[in-house]
């Protein structure tokens, strides 16, 4: 049985919430599709000691509490179909048709491979922030903090607020551009004010620029890791070390759909228009789909698809030079947190590269491309399909796995057996 | 006053506060998540539901997401570690 | 201009089977392939060696060629799987069947054993209820097709053969010209699978879309290969089809077939087609419903004319051999097909009768 909707939203982050409720508020009956059981995305994730902010309870609201919204939790999209998604919740398969399709699909963290990064207790920044949000117990527990950029605070903010110890931060960029950065901000100055909030919250913690864990030790789980910093090498005894890299995009299922991508560096973001539209005349993209831009952006992006999505061009010129200025923002971060080469070389022969299939980075020598190591190695042939292994191998400036065929995520088979229609197909 | 939610996860019992995920009840429990092909230990790496390293049965189902399931009371887990 | 005794055009598992073949009888040899070794239809199919009784020419080829697999089997990378294939009758009409097919494969040489209904369960507890038996083939195997063709293009190359990567635009006399304009002499041997109409334009050739899917692991779920009995109709048929065949992976995964359509050359996903061979699978394994998918993809068949491969020489070209044409079973008879046709190229006795292979047969 097919669901149809005016607009259907697949994301319930601020992004894809800001796109909902402007659309809703338009007349428009509104689909939000997420895959986890509450919306927010990752920044406005549900924290269950702390809730959300202020903020975050104000947009959910505005979406999830107008009556032309409908609330699809805990469901993913599968594949594309006619005029339509093949989507799959907890226990069946959904058909969503719809007039207007906005992809607030987010972003994902770039994990990069290093020795022992497989072992338990290594997890990424955003992903020790979402684990501490979803319960996980860090009271006590002692954690490093790794990698690039202002998410390094807000991760190390969020363990001590969960009662972790944060013994240190490493961040990867040097001082000159970590001071370059700072003097740039007075563009933006609720970001400095944020800024200063995070290094108030983490008086006491060490900060450490121009440093790189290079390596994590433990048996059966983390027990040290080495960092090389300016000065020299240390060793720092730890239960969790969350290094975080940076953000992808998330494009699968625009590249399934045929919007056109454009890279800028390693990893492909959705291209859009001014009214965020993608390519494929009835298909917006916004948010950090479109390149990673923030929770600002996020924001303003969403509407201005909410907005055109139901055709009404009210506030839209305001919207689109408040979009300018929080996307300036996000080029004054990648300027600065671009990552030193070394990290992209920090793997070993015998690391692992494909954590699905246990392939090491070493078994990938001398193939002459993605498809040909793929079917030799099976590196990218588990269930996260491509995604942890080849966003890295992008960044590292080896293959791309490029094409995009259904499921777009593992999928139950009686999902994929369903039809829009439920007319009896003959099954021999 | 929040709600606690007993489940066992590999028979052991295990109380935590409701919203929370199965993947967090599994590491108050102190428990491994799965054994890679070559038979390494592996818990949580990304938390969003993208790395499929937090799988474990829920209930005689295998493969599940633990990150982006929240507990139920009564809920069996099984892991793999 | 550069001479060996052969140059093999296409490095599928075929090609690779006849260079590896060719090499080992001392011949100088060389391997055109414009792709990757075995990455074109070798790889998207199921990698079963399951004599298949269709034809009597059809099974007499598979047979052989399972012999032949023994030799194979320790290949690198190869991931043989002795699991052996039932095949399952639904019903009784299906079960009238059961005589006969034990006697054709039995007369082929397979050790096969008929199956009643509880014997079928207890072999596989995961059947649907109420299935009628079937005939189990307990020697047969699966395998991982791209690295058994990768081998043996190693070691066709460890015995002095030469792998060209490129692409084979013409056919002369006992010559290749490549796309870089570098002509090659000496006989040919044409291995391209779906390639075929490319270079030997005469001998029909169709693609036969099929999809499969892979599922995550569930170790003990599905024991044997599994497949329907009247499996071949789907085969030989001409009408788009489904039909049940399912088969564990040494991972665990479940590899889950088979579909049949003409008139695509593409391998673009259906969904249509890959609900309808989902729908057929759960009648006989309605557990995979809760079972999640990894991966759907489509590979194109090679088929002949009749199901039956070419091999041999080409009528009316001068030193030109052919080996393909496949269909479904390219990667069962692939070592069979390369022995009969190094003893044909070689003016030695096969140990098949050739006539139903030959590609003269297509003349009209």
């Amino acid at each position: 049985m097919a669901e149809r909707y005016d607009v259907l939203v697949i994301g319930a982050g601020p992004a894809g919430l800001a796109a909902a409720s402007a659309a809703a508020a338009h007349g428009a009956r509104v689909g939000l599709v997420d895959a986890q059981p509450r919306a927010g995305g990752q920044v406005w994730r549900h924290d269950v000691q702390h809730g959300v902010p202020a903020l975050a309870r104000r947009h959910a609201a505005a979406a999830l509490e107008n009556s032309n919204v409908t609330w699809l939790p805990q469901t993913r999209v599968v594949a594309a179909e006619a005029g339509g998604l093949l989507a799959e919740d907890a226990q069946r398969a959904r058909h969503l048709e719809y007039g207007t399709l906005i992809l607030a699909t987010g972003a994902r963290e770039l994990l990069l491979p290093f020795p022992g990064w497989t072992l338990p207790g290594v997890t990424g920044a955003g992903g020790l922030q979402a684990l501490a949000k979803q319960g996980w117990p860090l009271a006590g527990k002692r954690v490093v903090v790794a990698g690039s950029g202002p998410l390094l605070l807000a991760t190390a903010a969020s363990a001590r607020r969960h009662g972790a110890r944060v013994l240190a931060m490493f961040e990867q960029a040097d001082r000159g551009t970590m001071i370059r950065f700072a003097r740039g901000l007075w563009r933006w100055p609720a970001r400095v004010v944020q800024a200063a909030s995070l290094r108030a919250q983490l008086a006491g913690v060490p900060y450490r620029w121009g440093s790189v864990v290079t390596a994590a030790h433990g048996d059966d789980g983390l027990r040290e890791v080495e960092v090389e910093e300016p000065h020299g090498r240390t060793r720092v005894a730890c239960d969790y070390l969350a290094a975080g890299y940076g953000l992808v995009p998330n494009v699968e299922l625009a590249r399934m759909l045929g919007c056109r991508l454009e890279s800028e560096g390693a990893h492909a973001h959705v291209c859009v228009d001014a009214n965020q539209r993608t390519s494929v005349s009835n298909v917006y993209a916004v948010g950090e789909t479109c390149g990673v831009g923030g929770r600002d952006s996020a924001l303003i992006e969403g509407a201005i698809a909410g907005l055109a999505a139901t055709g009404t061009t009210a506030g839209m010129a305001r919207l689109q030079r408040r979009r300018r200025h929080a996307r300036a923002f996000a080029t004054h971060l990648r300027e600065h947190f671009a990552l030193a080469p070394h990290i992209r070389a920090l793997a070993q022969p015998e690391t692992l590269i494909c954590r699905c299939e246990d392939v090491p980075l070493r078994a990938l020598d001398g193939f002459a491309d993605a498809r040909e190591a793929k079917l030799a190695t099976r590196c990218g042939m588990g269930p996260c399909q491509g995604r942890i292994c080849g966003a890295a191998l992008a960044e590292m400036g080896r293959f791309s796995f490029g094409s995009q065929r259904p499921p777009l995520f593992p999928a139950r088979l009686e999902t994929l057996a369903s039809s829009m229609t439920e007319v009896a197909e003959p099954a021999t | 006053m929040t709600a606690l939610v007993q489940l066992t996860v590999n028979g052991q019992a295990v109380e935590v506060v409701a919203g929370t995920s199965v993947a967090a009840a599994i590491a108050h429990a102190d428990q491994a998540f799965r054994r890679s092909l070559s038979g390494e230990r592996r818990s949580a790496l990304c938390g969003m539901g993208v790395c499929f390293e937090c799988r474990v049965t829920i209930d005689g189902v295998a493969q599940q997401q633990a990150c982006m399931l929240p507990v139920r009371t009564g809920m069996r887990v099984v892991t793999d570690g | 201009m550069s001479g060996y005794d052969l140059i093999v055009v296409g490095a599928g598992i075929v090609g690779a089977a006849c260079a590896d073949c060719a090499s080992a009888e001392g011949l100088k040899v060389a391997i055109v392939e414009s792709g990757s070794v075995g990455a074109g239809v070798t790889a998207a199919g199921m990698g079963h060696l399951v004599a298949v009784d269709g034809l009597p020419a059809e099974l007499a080829l598979a047979r052989y060629s399972l012999g032949l697999w023994e030799s194979l089997k320790d290949l690198p990378g190869s991931e043989f799987s002795r699991c052996g294939t039932l095949w399952i009758a639904r019903d009784d009409h299906d079960r009238a069947g059961i005589p006969d097919k034990l006697a054709r494969l039995r007369a082929a040489g397979s050790q096969a054993e008929a199956v009643d209904a509880s014997q079928l369960h207890e072999l596989e507890p995961s059947l649907a209820p109420g299935l009628a038996g079937g005939v189990l083939v307990p020697g047969e195997a699966v395998v991982y097709p791209p690295a058994v063709a990768r081998q043996l293009v190693k070691r066709a190359c460890g015995r002095g053969a030469t792998l060209l990567h490129a692409r084979a635009v013409e056919l002369g006399d006992h010559e290749v010209t490549l796309d870089d304009g570098e002509r090659l002499a000496g006989a040919v041997l044409v291995a391209t699978g779906c390639g075929l109409p490319q270079l030997l334009p005469e001998l029909p050739l169709r693609l036969r879309k099929g999809h499969l899917v892979i599922t995550d692991r569930y170790p003990g779920m599905v024991r044997h290969q599994l497949v329907h009995m009247h499996y071949t109709d789907s085969a030989h048929g001409e009408t788009d089809s489904v039909a049940f065949n399912v088969q564990p992976r040494p991972t665990g995964q479940l590899l889950i077939g088979s579909s049949r359509e003409y008139g695509s050359n593409t391998t673009e996903v259906s969904l249509p087609m890959v609900r309808r061979m989902l729908r057929c699978v759960f009648e006989f394994l309605p557990c995979l419903r809760q079972l999640d998918a990894l991966r759907i993809w489509a590979g194109l068949r090679p088929a002949s004319v009749d199901g039956l491969p070419y091999i041999g020489r080409v009528a009316g070209r001068r030193g030109i051999w052919v080996a393909a044409g496949h269909e479904g079973l390219g990667v069962t008879t692939a070592p069979g097909t390369a022995r009969l046709f190094v003893d044909q190229f070689l003016g030695k006795p096969t140990v098949l009768d050739m006539a139903p292979y030959d590609p003269a047969r297509v003349a009209t």
